[in-house]
């Protein structure tokens, strides 16, 4: 039953990839010549590539390579650390900087690599909490909001008749799949997912990876991984990063088949890292 | 040989150190047994419905209550934390939200060093703050005095809550986009509330037990008083009174009285106890 599903979620989401390279997809998000410190400690160096619409790019590379960094600069979040960053990150030809933190974050949302429901919250709560706390207090809209995104996020089944029961009683993948609807629920345009599955177990990962497929069909997904295999079954582009540069971006096929640098090549046949 | 005499030199080390850490752990609680023992014999005997209900009688008579004093404890603990509470809470969130800032760090320190001042400076504090203007005793004075004791231990366990949420929890709620204050108020602090409760309720035991900054504060008051202007009566002031009196049946009924404090703040400390215990399950 999980592998036809599966099966029939990759053919879709292939069409879905065909149909969409007929059209030029637009560049979502541009990151150009960033330079990333905590403090006076440079992290990322240089770095410029865009990430189109409806696409998954997985970013990869070595620990402590900048990926999350990159990651994190691109919602501001680095910020939150009291990291700092020079350059130009625009979405939609629009200068991030140009705008409050908080409604960027509404619009590039982010998943964890620990899922990290909110401890005191239900699972409805869990799902509506980003629309309840900002403002948004009509029951039955707030209702339809989580059905959908729960739905979205493979997960209505699982939880419809325990809405009230703590978010944090779930098991682990679920968990993760709740915050991934939490994060739909505010709609985003982009998903940055930060190890999303490196805490989970094969089965669970396994639905996270559906659940990829799914979603770049309305989002553009940006998704650190550690895991190659993942980055080859998930993403259309893949980013290689080491030692806080960009190395080799391009698409997945190429970096894993026929990849241009020879790090790139010894890290993805794991001769390194 | 030698090997087996190392042994058993060893052994006998470690025999010797463990009895005593096991003597110094008796010895430590001893002196809580006794005090108890002590004031259950004499205090129980005085201790009935009445003097729970009563007012204190006049000088000479036996009998009478400590109602007022029960009362007026009440009351004092109500306004010091009227005014510790929210001060406490506050600046505990403000502590932890800026935790790197040398400013935050520098009222880090002070507020250790105002948790570390003796109750008894603090009293002359008030009476300085509110009794010498108002030229008089008071319950406000009282609960003042006792709300600035109460207050670093609020904030202290505010930001010691506040920091044992993982950073996930904080991250993912900005990262809905959630402005950075209703993360704070609706996210984090309902998750470590639980923690700063039992703190409230350590403090309003510790505060509870206080007697010297209500001396020259509340002063005490041997009749029934709610007025929040006028001198007012207090358990530990009563115990004060009551146990320098020459009349053995006050004397008594201050050992009534200390036992009632002291069951009081066991209660609590049960009650901190159970609230917590939920938590490391």
């Amino acid at each position: 039953m999980h592998n036809v599903e599966l099966l029939n979620i990759t053919e879709t989401a292939d069409s879905n990839i065909s149909n969409k390279k007929a059209e030029n997809k637009k560049e979502k998000i541009k990151v150009d010549k960033l330079n990333a410190f905590f403090g006076n400690v440079k992290a990322l160096n240089n770095i410029s590539l865009s990430f189109s619409e409806n696409t998954v790019t997985a970013i990869i590379g070595p620990s402590g390579c900048g990926k999350s960094t990159l990651l994190r600069c691109i919602n501001r979040m680095h910020e939150e650390v009291s990291g700092t960053y020079e350059g130009i990150i625009s979405l939609d030809d629009e200068n991030i900087k140009d705008n409050d933190p908080v409604w960027l974050r509404r619009k590039i949302g982010m998943i964890f690599q620990k899922p990290n429901p909110f401890p005191t919250m239900s699972i409805m709560d869990n799902v509506t909490a980003g629309l309840r706390l900002n403002g948004i207090r009509n029951r039955s809209k707030l209702k339809e909001i989580a059905e959908q995104s729960l739905r979205q996020a493979f997960l209505w089944d699982e939880v419809k008749d325990i809405l009230k029961q703590p978010g944090i009683a779930l098991s682990g993948g679920q968990q993760q799949r709740l915050c991934i609807a939490r994060t739909l629920a505010v709609s985003p345009e982009v998903i940055l997912m930060d190890e999303p599955a490196s805490a989970l177990d094969p089965l669970s990962t396994n639905k996270i990876e559906e659940l990829i497929f799914e979603l770049k069909k309305s989002y553009t997904v940006i998704i650190v991984t550690h895991n190659m295999q993942q980055a080859a079954r998930v993403s259309d582009y893949t980013a290689f990063m080491y030692l806080g540069e960009l190395v080799e971006y391009n698409k997945t096929a190429n970096i894993f088949t026929n990849p241009s640098n020879k790090r790139t090549e010894e890290y993805v046949t794991g001769r390194f890292g | 040989m030698n090997n087996l005499m190392h042994y058993k030199w060893r052994k006998t080390k470690n025999i010797i150190m463990a009895s005593l850490c096991f003597i110094s752990a008796i010895v430590a609680i001893v002196p809580l047994f006794i005090i108890l023992f002590y004031t259950i014999s004499q205090g129980i005997s005085s201790i009935n419905w009445a003097f729970f209900t009563q007012m204190p009688k006049p000088a000479g008579e036996t009998g009478g209550g400590m109602a007022n004093a029960l009362a007026g404890t009440g009351i004092l603990i109500l306004i010091a934390s009227c005014f510790g509470l929210p001060i406490g809470i506050f600046s505990g969130l403000y502590l932890s939200e800026n935790e790197g800032s040398i400013y935050a760090k520098s009222i880090k320190f002070l507020v250790e060093v105002l948790n570390g001042v003796p109750s008894i400076v603090i009293g002359v504090f008030a009476y300085v703050v509110f009794v010498i203007p108002m030229k008089h005793f008071s319950a406000i004075a009282g609960g003042f005095a006792l709300g600035i004791l109460m207050m670093p231990l609020i904030t202290g366990t505010t930001l010691e809550m506040i920091s044992l949420i993982p950073h996930s929890y904080r991250e993912a709620a900005l990262g809905l986009g959630i402005p950075r204050w209703k993360t704070t108020l609706f996210v984090i602090f309902p998750a470590a509330l639980k923690g700063i409760l039992t703190g409230i309720l350590l403090s309003i035991a510790r505060v509870a037990g206080e007697t010297a900054p209500l001396l020259f504060t509340a002063l005490g008051n041997r009749f029934w008083s709610t007025q929040l202007d006028q001198p007012i009566a207090s358990l530990t002031v009563f115990i004060y009174d009551y146990s320098k009196a020459p009349f053995d049946d006050w004397n008594r009924q201050a050992w009534a009285a200390a036992l009632v404090l002291i069951v009081l703040i066991m209660i609590i400390n049960i009650i901190f106890r159970f609230v917590t215990r939920e938590k490391y399950a």
